[in-house]
């Protein structure tokens, strides 16, 4: 065992119960194989009728134009790109377990990552969907990719932020693909060998790609996944700030500032991890892998959910504090719209504020990190509090321009805004459904490695200080007399 | 390619596997390969196997993404479609770093993920000769090419005194799958001064 990393005795097991390398495939693999339940078929049921709203929504789009959207004279953007940037900051936090926490060493993303990055990739394909539509013209949509054409040739803009928002997207969803899909071919070959039918044989036969477990295979899988990770790390980084730019770079008051690029980042980690402990708590419950994502995982979670709400809670303040210190009327104005409780959109700031920055300090206490039904609800309370800061953003700096006779009504989506929505959470849950069913929701190979340094089984046998948890220790050290 | 013969011996701890792996080495058998269900930190080296170069190759595609944004912004902004955008710099350098940066990720990862499938010969619908159904669940699937001068009954024996558990003999066709007959089969260092076992 000389060989494994030493592991300090005073970390709770990341794997509970006494596992052999056996146990974890079966534990794993067994609701690939079982009959699905019948919870999964109700939610599967759901998801597929909220996708075909969606579907019809948008099909509308496509016939009638966006003008069946509320999106009037100044607000051009309204739930469309709120939802765009809500869709994209989620799979951030897929990447950062999966990329950041694997060059930080951090051996509880072992737990959660593979349905982290899962749940990046269906959340990257909503948002991909609402810049696409809402440009109105959607058959004409290629023209965004910058190839020799018979219209000149004439290029795209490669100074706009909005081109930049193309590459980035679309870099970043290949690469999450792919890191996924690396990580999976070694698991899907344990499923294509424990297979009995032979259908299932034979297409995880062909999922895996044939995969033998060879050494010098795993040697370039080893220098794959940590070169991917060391590339998604400033992508992930990189993907956030530039959406940040499609705002920051024009010269919307509200919009204008240089605090946007870390300040969508932090958000974005932190509705991340909000979804992913919906999803997770969900997964380990309906699965029964609570042996794998313990109560250690969501208190990691909940203490990154606590430092990144914070974060942004800064900037919220640091952006208020300028609208007063720059002395720019407009944008104090702009910021008067959001704080100014006459205004008709200052509800929709408040609700931010208390949802992102107020509720989650509940995670300073460990009773409530480690509490799965508060961590449940205040994972909801989060997403919904980051939807809101979309929404902010955007459409309460543009709903009052510079002239007020051009003032809009009050912005209130049509139903089909609301089912283009709707129909984005069809297909991630559809997504997620399917990947639930068909591919191991935790990376088996990861598991087993990390299991006898981390496996309980294996961190029995030492003293009772060893074993002692670190607040218990300062308890008792602080009084001591 | 020809059908060999190989000795099969399956090993249930990895405590086990390494001193066995140094035995079978001294005794001068030919290692074909050893098959596991998870990454085993210094078995490479164990079995002599040289590093990757996998990384040099991911860092030449970034750089060749980076040249090919840089390249082909500038020529599309400077020399084939000159925008006058508000009478600003056609080289608009700072204004393209988000594209350059993302291409030269995108260039590197695709690149790297498409040469990994390549160097181990992964692709769907290829067939491959599996040792043991359980070297992806729990076995570590020790595997000795025999030779000529290979005396079968010896080995197995070898493995049974060096901890594995079940043994046997198979034949299977190393194969020729993409265009490239698989090196693996001879991945080791020639030099023979670093056994790392002396």
């Amino acid at each position: 065992m000389g060989l494994l990393r030493y592991e300090s005795q005073t970390r709770n097991p990341l794997v509970t119960g006494h596992k052999t390398y056996h146990q974890v495939t079966e534990d794993i693999v067994r609701p690939i194989e079982a009959k699905p339940s019948k919870l999964w078929k109700i939610g599967f049921t759901i998801s597929l009728f909220l996708l075909s709203f969606g579907a019809y929504s948008v099909y509308r789009d496509v016939v009638y134009g966006i003008g069946q959207w509320n999106l009037n004279k100044t607000v051009g953007w309204g739930w469309d790109i709120t939802n765009f940037v809500w869709w994209v900051g989620i799979g951030h936090a897929g990447t950062l377990i999966s990329a950041i926490l694997l060059l930080f060493r951090q051996g509880w993303r072992t737990g959660v990552n593979r349905a982290a990055e899962a749940m990046t990739i269906f959340a990257v394909m909503c948002a991909g969907q609402f810049p696409i539509f809402h440009m109105g013209r959607v058959w004409n949509a290629f023209f965004v990719l910058p190839y020799p054409n018979t219209r000149g040739p004439l290029w795209v803009n490669f100074n706009s932020p909005l081109l930049w928002d193309v590459f980035a997207i679309s870099t970043y969803f290949t690469v999450s693909l792919l890191f996924w899909y690396a990580g999976l071919l070694p698991d899907l070959a344990t499923v294509r060998d424990r297979a009995k039918e032979k259908w299932r044989k034979r297409m995880y036969g062909v999922l895996s790609f044939g995969w033998t477990g060879s050494t010098k295979h795993w040697q370039r899988h080893e220098s794959l996944s940590l070169v991917l990770a060391g590339l998604s790390t400033p992508l992930v980084l990189s993907v956030h700030t530039i959406v940040s730019f499609d705002f920051a770079t024009s010269v919307i008051p509200g919009w204008h500032t240089t605090i946007f690029p870390p300040y969508f980042v932090a958000g974005a980690i932190f509705s991340g991890f909000a979804m992913v402990q919906t999803l997770l708590l969900i997964v380990r419950k309906v699965l029964s892998l609570e042996d794998y994502i313990t109560l250690e995982h969501i208190e990691v979670m909940n203490k990154v959910i606590v430092l990144t709400g914070s974060i942004v809670g800064i900037a919220y303040i640091t952006e208020l504090f300028i609208s007063w210190y720059g002395q720019n009327p407009y944008e104090a104005a702009a910021f008067r719209n959001r704080w100014d409780i006459t205004t008709p959109l200052a509800w929709s700031y408040y609700l931010m504020m208390s949802c992102n920055v107020l509720s989650p300090q509940i995670f300073w206490f460990r009773k409530m990190r480690r509490n799965i039904t508060v961590t449940f609800f205040m994972s909801i309370i989060v997403n919904v509090g980051m939807w809101f800061e979309r929404f902010v953003i955007i459409v309460t700096s543009i709903y009052r321009d510079y002239l007020p006779s051009s003032w809009s009504t009050y912005y209130r989506p049509t139903i089909w805004e609301v089912g283009f929505y709707m129909g984005t959470f069809g297909l991630f849950f559809t997504c997620f459904f399917l990947f639930s069913k068909f591919f191991p929701v935790i990376a088996i190979a990861e598991i087993k490695h990390i299991l006898k340094k981390s496996g309980e089984s294996y961190k029995e046998g030492v003293s009772g200080i060893e074993t002692q948890a670190p607040e218990e220790f300062a308890h008792e050290q602080a009084h001591a007399h | 390619m020809s059908v060999k013969k190989f000795v099969v011996g399956c090993f249930d701890d990895e405590a086990v596997l390494f001193p066995a792996v140094k035995k079978v080495r001294k005794a001068g058998y030919k290692l074909h390969d050893i098959y596991t269900p998870f990454p085993m930190h210094g078995l490479d080296h164990a079995m002599g196997l040289r590093d990757t170069s996998l990384h040099t190759a991911g860092f030449i595609y970034a750089i060749t993404g980076t040249t090919t944004a840089l390249g082909g912004i500038s020529w599309v902004f400077t020399k084939d479609w000159p925008l006058n955008i508000g009478g600003k710099p056609h080289f608009a350098l700072p204004a393209w770093i988000p594209i350059t940066f993302e291409l030269t990720v995108l260039f590197s990862a695709v690149g790297m993920v498409l040469t990994f499938c390549y160097l181990c010969q992964l692709a769907p619908f290829l067939k491959k000769h599996h040792f043991h159904p359980r070297a992806t669940d729990d076995q570590f699937v020790m595997v000795i090419e025999c030779t000529e001068k290979t005396n079968e009954d010896e080995v197995k024996s070898f493995l049974a005194q060096t901890g594995a558990k079940e043994i046997n003999v198979q034949n299977a066709e190393t194969g020729w799958w993409l265009g490239r007959y698989d090196k693996d089969t001879m991945p080791f260092q020639v030099r023979k001064e670093k056994t790392a076992f002396e």
